[in-house]
């Protein structure tokens, strides 16, 4: 039984990732209707900026490497980075596509996919990095020692900081003069409009506030599986995810995400053996599809009436 | 002057529905066919017919079969890679296992093996719409790849699931230099574009079309959305799967499932964008620019920088051309290559006057 829960917590753990980038696609997708294909993409070039930064920082600065203070900085930069990133996206691309139908936007987000990864690659080279946040990979003395199941130390720091960005964007959302007009924008862009608020200037924080929790993301998974460019694959694991909660739904992006991360691992240590192991690799794809055939709207996604 | 269809006049239904209506159209596509079937492989190298028109060829294909699931019938598929390795792995198995299988019965029952997947794959399409289905289809990209992978059968237990395309022969010829494969491949291609222009303009064609504009409306007046979907992603498939089976045969002669990855759907994704969504003609324009792209590219990147290069520059430098050249068209030309090519004649209709 402990092996049950070991595999059900380092899934859940996991999907917690998969619930950071989804959330980035749920943001933009509830104010803009854009369905951002490069999330996955931001989450690389975030992570893959913050640790060129934490390279060459010392050398600009005269600081120790590793340091506090390179590590801070190196921080402010990305997020600064990932910012300019949102507003040039929003100012370049999709104002331009205003008014085009939704798939020609989402085919514009699989070009800045491929631009991005290759900007991203072009600055920083293409080398495998590894990521230090400075929480060690080393699973929880008094949990193994009471219930003789290993949690990583760091997969429940992941985990505690996914719970306070999902938290401080909720009350962001809920109690800040911006956060209610993003919902507004999100809930109906005419009567938003309508009302005098700048949709243009709503969408360029939207797509700001993406690249932070793409950084966010990006910071852990680097700091897990080494900053490379495998992990704009891994990122397209929000997918499933994504429909499996809901386009619209941030409660959505983090059940969902818990939901896909713990069965995946649990098919492929339980279903794996009998087929050949290697399932994780779709199953999450397979899962949610199968949802769909049941509830076409996801788990939390609002319910979508056909009219002519 | 020269193109101007004044002065032909259709005098019975059947001239009224040609598929080239105009006579210089006509004139034109038998003059590029001509061009392409007799001057091509007497003309063009080697190099140039295996390494450039005969991939050029089998994209085609497959952005014909992508377009018409994503251009004709509006579902989004992200998984054409998938389909084309099942028919390259179908193709191989028939003629692998049924004693005397004919080379082209073979690829044509590699094509329906796909069509059958695409399918089954098809089937949540009734239920669920949009960027939902795009994300379902990606099931069909990693379930198929793994599949052809792990059950060591598709590839007659090779490793690492790798095959090895058989000969070709078709009545006791051997195809086996790149002139006759290059032929074999366009005359294929050929035949299986000029049926996808009729059935655009078929029935089925314009099922498709109405479930794409508006698929509630479609089924008001009366067309079936499940039958329209499913033909559209069973021709689809085929098409794409066809394709796979050339791929594997008359380009590359080894391919491993991997080859089929979620890379070569965008690539093919790309195609029909820079082509032209919903076009048959486009298909071949944006089949062409993909595949030239990444060529010029390199000679053009080599003339620049000369051997001075970093040997993964050259790579992210295609990323970001292939990306910002996405964005640019559908900023620019949403309709792509194949509404330039349509402008372009418009204007020659009227040339040398303005007006």
């Amino acid at each position: 039984m402990g092996f049950f829960f070991e595999v059900l917590i380092g899934g859940l753990l996991s999907g917690v990732l998969y619930a950071l980038v989804a959330l980035g696609f749920v943001l933009i997708y509830k104010a803009s209707g854009v369905f951002n294909f490069a999330q996955g993409a931001m989450v690389f070039f975030a992570a893959l900026t913050f640790v060129g930064f934490q390279e060459v920082l010392p050398g600009w600065t005269g600081l120790e490497p590793g340091s506090i203070a390179v590590f801070w900085m190196a921080f402010v930069l990305a997020l600064a980075s990932m910012v300019v990133l949102g507003i040039l996206t929003e100012k370049v691309v999709l104002r331009p596509l205003v008014n085009q139908p939704h798939i020609t936007l989402f085919m514009a987000t699989i070009g800045l996919t491929f631009l991005v990864e290759g900007i991203a690659q072009a600055i920083w080279g293409n080398h495998v990095r590894g990521l230090d946040l400075g929480i060690a990979d080393e699973p929880i003395e008094w949990v193994l020692d009471s219930a003789d199941i290993i949690v990583s130390k760091f997969d429940v720091f992941a985990a505690t900081l996914a719970g306070i960005l999902v938290a401080s964007l909720a009350l962001f959302f809920q109690y800040t003069k911006v956060g209610r007009a993003l919902r507004a924008v999100a809930d109906d862009h005419q009567a938003a409009l309508s009302i005098g608020i700048p949709l243009q200037h709503i969408w360029a924080i939207v797509w700001a506030v993406a690249g932070f929790v793409a950084l966010v993301a990006g910071l852990i998974w680097g700091a897990r599986s080494g900053v490379q460019f495998a992990l704009t694959f891994t990122a397209l694991k929000a997918l499933p995810v994504l429909i499996l909660g809901g386009f619209t739904s941030v409660p959505g992006a983090i059940v969902g995400g818990l939901i896909i991360g713990a069965s995946e691992k649990l098919a492929e240590v339980y279903i794996g053996p009998f087929v050949g192991g290697g399932i994780e690799g779709w199953f999450p794809y397979m899962l949610a599809l199968l949802f769909l055939l049941v509830r076409p709207e996801g788990l939390f996604g609002e319910k979508h009436i056909d009219r002519v | 002057m020269l193109y101007r269809e004044a002065g032909q006049f259709k005098a019975s239904y059947q001239e009224d529905q040609q598929i080239f209506p105009i006579r210089q159209d006509r004139i034109g596509m038998a003059v590029i066919l001509a061009f392409f079937f007799l001057a091509v492989p007497m003309l063009a190298s080697q190099y140039w017919l295996q390494a450039i028109l005969i991939p050029v060829l089998i994209f085609s294909l497959a952005a014909i079969g992508l377009n018409i699931l994503t251009g004709y019938a509006g579902q989004l598929s992200l998984g054409s890679a998938a389909f084309m390795a099942v028919g390259a792995f179908g193709a191989y198995n028939f003629i692998l296992r049924i004693d005397g299988m004919p080379f082209l019965v073979g690829v044509l029952l590699g094509g329906l093996s796909a069509a059958a997947v695409g399918v089954a794959f098809g089937l949540p399409s009734l239920r669920i719409k949009g960027f939902y289905l795009a994300v379902a289809t990606l099931a069909a990209q990693f379930f198929i790849v793994w599949a052809l992978v792990k059950f060591p059968w598709f590839s007659n237990n090779s490793s690492s699931g790798v095959i090895t395309a058989q000969q070709i022969e078709i009545l006791g010829f051997a195809f086996n230099t790149p002139e006759s494969k290059y032929l074999l491949t366009l005359a294929i291609v050929t035949v299986l574009a000029f049926v996808a222009k009729n059935l655009v303009r078929s029935t089925t064609g314009r099922s498709w079309m109405a479930v794409r504009d508006m698929d509630v409306a479609a089924e008001v007046i009366g067309i079936r959305p499940m039958r329209a979907k499913l033909s559209a992603f069973a021709v689809s498939s085929f098409y794409c799967g066809v394709a796979g089976a050339l791929y594997a045969y008359t380009y590359l002669g080894t391919v491993e499932p991997e080859g089929f990855s979620l890379d070569l759907s965008f690539r093919i994704l790309f195609m029909i964008i820079i082509g032209g969504v919903g076009s048959i003609m486009g298909s071949f324009l944006g089949a062409a620019f993909i595949v030239l792209l990444p060529i010029f590219l390199n000679v053009g990147m080599h003339a620049v920088f000369g051997s001075a290069m970093p040997a993964g520059m050259a790579s992210n430098l295609e990323l970001i051309i292939f990306g910002g050249l996405i964005i640019f068209f559908l900023i620019v030309e949403p309709h792509g290559l194949a509404r330039l090519w349509q402008l372009a004649k418009d204007k020659l209709r009227l040339w040398p006057f303005p007006h």
